[in-house]
């Protein structure tokens, strides 16, 4: 068992009815993790996707995470405040089953890591309009080692989910052979 | 490599299918920058003057602008240039919303569309892949339902799409293009319809770069927020509710009727219950902090947004209140038409019924309530059936086909309703706007220059010393010796109606939206946009060095080529001239040398076309030659004070 320790748990606070579908959010975090740093901005680089549908007021902003085949409940239509919501609207996992979240030119997966660099992340700098809200909490929870997948096993993850373990296998030993 | 532009055009023929990604050259962004500037350009090449505007070879031209898709904040107008078939001149049209960023990122700076399709269509263009589709089970459909049903269909859930709805299908000429609550009016809808194209979808995916990006980053980030917090920004009417202006002072029904005490506060409050009980939310536009567009949903109707004035126009039309025109605005949008020209040639139906103009033969059926009158005439001119087939084609070309009804119509320029304004004593800088303007909208050519006087010196010198978007000294002179609003020098006068003119120039080509730039200064001058930053903004973003000299001459080139483009067209003097009744005391004395002073300023001939020697110093030497070849520019001739100087030396010489 490990010992209790206080973190400091970083998130973003959205609150969906402040949201004006400016995608200023998507541009932020695209320029930022551009390389060289802002030397691009593509909003289908963005690890924030602002799911929109002007016809049906439907906005909502969410963050690339983690994707697990277990993890999801599945294609929900949601209903809130008598208005209806298109699947998967608030969903931010980076499925392979949308475009959503992977790199368009690598198809790489996308996850957002928080600006760790950065004292505020872009995406909450580039909405002053209060729909997004960086919130540092502090937790006290069990010390555990976290193993942090890092870019390759993320893309490794996403293909093997998408294609199967046998695709890939067979890609990986044509090209491997080839070189 | 090329910054902040994509470096191609998109060709399409639609008669042909032929498709073509075109790289575009350079130094077109150096002279005209993007957007409106380059679509004329390419007009003035490719549309010769005898072309109809319901013809193949019309070009519909969908533009970017130079700076779409770059951190620039609230930037994403995209320019839509046709010939516009209600004026038969070129016509200015754009639209907000998140098209021409996207269009962009799919690779292309403009679409230019020619010919016609066989049968109804959309385009369909993602990155390189570009295909011509069948649309015809969107016939009929409004935005909302073919946005969802062409996204759905392509599996696009980001694809952005401008289409119209039954108005433009059917060739109204008030039909607007429609892009979620953003449209395109003055043109475009119409010729969407000609063509046969029911809808564009973009999706593009791919960068664009730019010159210096950390810094414009920054800078962009910092005016994001500047802008937020700024009153001197968006449309105040989203939040204000008082709009005792326009209803106490714009005519109601055809232009013709004021009411000057109309607004209470017992109607304030009502109305603004109807608003905020049924709003569901202020949308903005592409990378801007704003909620210009109040999204409204109304029992019964279709959910619609408008902006502005668009929530006044038919209730005023049709003597009711605002919850006549929310009853409207979803059927409206679902058509297409544009809220501006519709209601006042409904309001002609009316008032030429009334008059006996028009009879129950003409109009079988017609009811007696204002409010359902409207409604039956709109049904009838989107349907182009009976009566409406001749008010589709708006007030202007209705009272020319109708026997006796000439006399009826009051308020067009150019063939093109105006906004019904009908004051007292001339306005010298109004008079030049509203007559020289070719942009069909006061909205689009007024905006710096406040429209009013200070009158305590203590304020006005409060105002000039804040007055960051001025951009020279010069106009801070002017605005501290003002007094009344219509004692303003001649002289001066030409020069604030340059400077308004101008900015609205650096939005069309620059994608800036008038609300935080253009349009917007006129009202407490804290505007986010003049030039005195756009300069810097052009320069990180593209690497050309640009100051506000710079600037101002190549918004000079676009205000040229513009005009040389309706010249050809026809237009001369006599067009520019602004309605008959707009003000109840004229000066035709004052009026004649208003003109000649303004084309003096221009380095226009007495006949309103750009001098030889004008466009040679604008570098369009080539549009001076074809003017001179087609007998519509004399080559020596000069502008009217030259001319008359040329008159004077002739008497006195010889001695
Ligand atoms: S920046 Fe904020 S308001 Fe704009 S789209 Fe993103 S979440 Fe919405
Ligand atoms: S996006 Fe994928 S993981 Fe998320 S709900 Fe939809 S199907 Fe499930
Ligand atoms: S926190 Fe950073 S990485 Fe995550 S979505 Fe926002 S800007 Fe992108
Ligand atoms: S100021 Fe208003 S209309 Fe202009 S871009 Fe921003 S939200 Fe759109």
């Amino acid at each position: 068992m490990g010992e209790k320790v206080k973190k400091i748990v970083k998130t973003i606070r959205v609150d969906l009815d402040k949201c004006n579908g400016c995608r200023g959010c998507e541009i932020a975090c695209s320029a930022y993790h551009a390389t060289p740093k802002y030397s691009a901005m593509n909003p289908s680089r963005s690890r924030i996707r602002v799911v929109m549908d002007q016809f049906n007021d439907e906005y909502v902003p969410i963050r690339a995470t983690d994707y697990a085949k277990a993890g999801c409940d599945g294609r929900r239509i949601y209903t809130i405040k008598g208005k209806q919501y298109s699947e998967c609207s608030f969903c931010g996992t980076i499925c392979p089953t949308r475009e959503m979240f992977f790199d368009p030119d690598s198809g790489l997966p996308l996850q957002c890591d928080l600006c760790a660099d950065e004292k505020e992340p872009l995406c909450t700098q580039a909405c002053p309009q209060g729909c997004l809200t960086y919130v540092e909490m502090e937790v006290e929870e069990e010390d555990k080692e976290e193993v942090k997948m890092d870019e390759m096993e993320l893309g490794m993850k996403a293909l093997l989910d998408k294609f199967g373990v046998q695709k890939v296998a067979d890609t990986f030993n044509r090209i491997a052979q080839k070189g | 490599m090329r910054y902040a532009e994509a470096g191609y055009n998109l060709e399409v023929d639609l008669s042909t299918g032929n498709i073509e990604r075109v790289e575009t050259d350079p130094k077109l962004m150096e002279t005209h920058l993007g957007g409106q500037g380059v679509n004329a350009k390419i007009i003035w090449d490719r549309v010769k003057p005898d072309t109809k505007p319901f013809s193949e070879d019309n070009l519909l031209i969908f533009g970017a602008g130079l700076l779409h898709a770059t951190p620039v904040v609230g930037c994403n107008r995209t320019s839509v240039n046709t010939i516009n078939p209600m004026t038969g001149i070129f016509g200015h049209s754009c639209m907000g919303g998140h098209f021409g960023p996207e269009l962009k990122h799919a690779g292309y700076d403009r679409i230019i569309i020619r010919g016609r399709a066989p049968k109804l269509v959309y385009l369909y263009i993602h990155n390189e892949r570009v295909e011509i589709r069948d649309a015809s089970h969107l016939a009929g459909k409004g935005p909302g339902e073919t946005t969802s049903l062409v996204r759905e269909e392509l599996n696009e859930p980001f694809a952005q799409v401008a289409c119209i709805g039954l108005a433009g299908e059917n060739k109204v000429l008030t039909a607007s293009v429609e892009h979620g609550y953003s449209s395109a009016s003055r043109g475009p809808g119409p010729i969407m319809g000609d063509k046969r194209l029911k809808a564009i979808v973009v999706r593009g995916t791919k960068d664009i770069n730019i010159a210096h990006p950390q810094e414009l980053f920054e800078l962009c980030l910092r005016m994001k927020k500047w802008i937020n917090d700024s009153n001197g920004c968006g449309d105040w009417m989203a939040v204000d509710e008082d709009d005792s202006f326009h209803h106490n002072n714009f005519a109601w029904g055809y232009s013709r009727t004021r009411i000057k005490n109309y607004w209470s506060e017992e109607l304030q409050d009502r109305w603004t219950h109807w608003k905020y009980d049924n709003m569901d939310r202020q949308a903005g536009c592409y990378n801007c902090p704003k909620g210009c567009i109040n999204v409204i949903s109304w029992p019964g109707t279709k959910r619609f947004g408008y902006k502005c004035y668009g929530k006044d126009t038919y209730h005023m039309a049709a003597f009711k209140e605002l919850d006549y025109t929310y009853g409207m605005l979803g059927q409206c949008l679902d058509w297409g038409v544009d809220s501006y020209s519709t209601p006042q040639a409904i309001s002609l139906g009316i008032e030429l019924y009334d008059s006996g103009v028009l009879t129950d033969q003409d109009i079988p059926n017609f009811p007696t309530d204002p409010g359902e009158r409207v409604k039956f005439l709109l049904e009838k001119i989107v349907h182009r059936e009976g009566i409406g087939d001749i008010l589709a084609n708006g007030s202007w070309w209705a009272s020319r086909m109708i026997p006796g009804a000439e006399s009826f119509e009051h308020n067009t320029v150019k063939k093109m309703e105006q906004l019904p304004i009908k004051l007292g004593k001339l306005n010298p800088a109004y008079y030049l706007m509203i007559a020289t303007g070719e942009k069909m909208a006061i909205t689009q050519i007024e905006g710096s220059f406040p429209q009013d006087p200070i009158r305590d010196p203590v304020k006005r010198k409060e105002f000039v010393d804040n007055w960051d978007a001025a951009p020279y000294q010069k106009f801070k002179d002017m605005f501290m010796n003002w007094e009344k609003r219509d004692q303003i020098s001649i002289e001066d006068t030409c020069a604030l109606t340059d400077w308004n003119e101008a900015m609205h120039y650096i939005d069309d080509s620059t994608g800036l939206c008038g609300f935080v730039s253009s349009f917007r200064g006129q009202f407490g001058g804290q505007v986010a946009y003049s030039f005195n930053n756009v300069p810097e903004l052009i320069t990180l973003a593209t690497g050309m060095e640009m100051d506000k000299e710079g600037l101002w001459e190549i918004c000079r080139r676009n205000r040229d080529l513009v005009r040389c483009i309706n010249n050809r067209l026809g237009m001369r003097r006599v067009d520019d001239d602004p309605p008959k009744d707009h003000w109840a005391v004229r000066d035709p004395e004052l009026e004649e040398k208003l003109l000649d002073a303004y084309y003096d300023f221009r380095g226009w001939t007495k006949d309103a076309v750009p001098t030889k020697a004008e466009l040679h110093r604008v570098g369009l030497d080539y549009v001076a030659d074809e003017l001179i070849q087609l007998g519509i520019l004399d080559p020596n001739e000069g502008t009217p004070a030259q001319e008359a100087a040329k008159a004077e030396e002739q008497k006195s010489g010889g001695c």
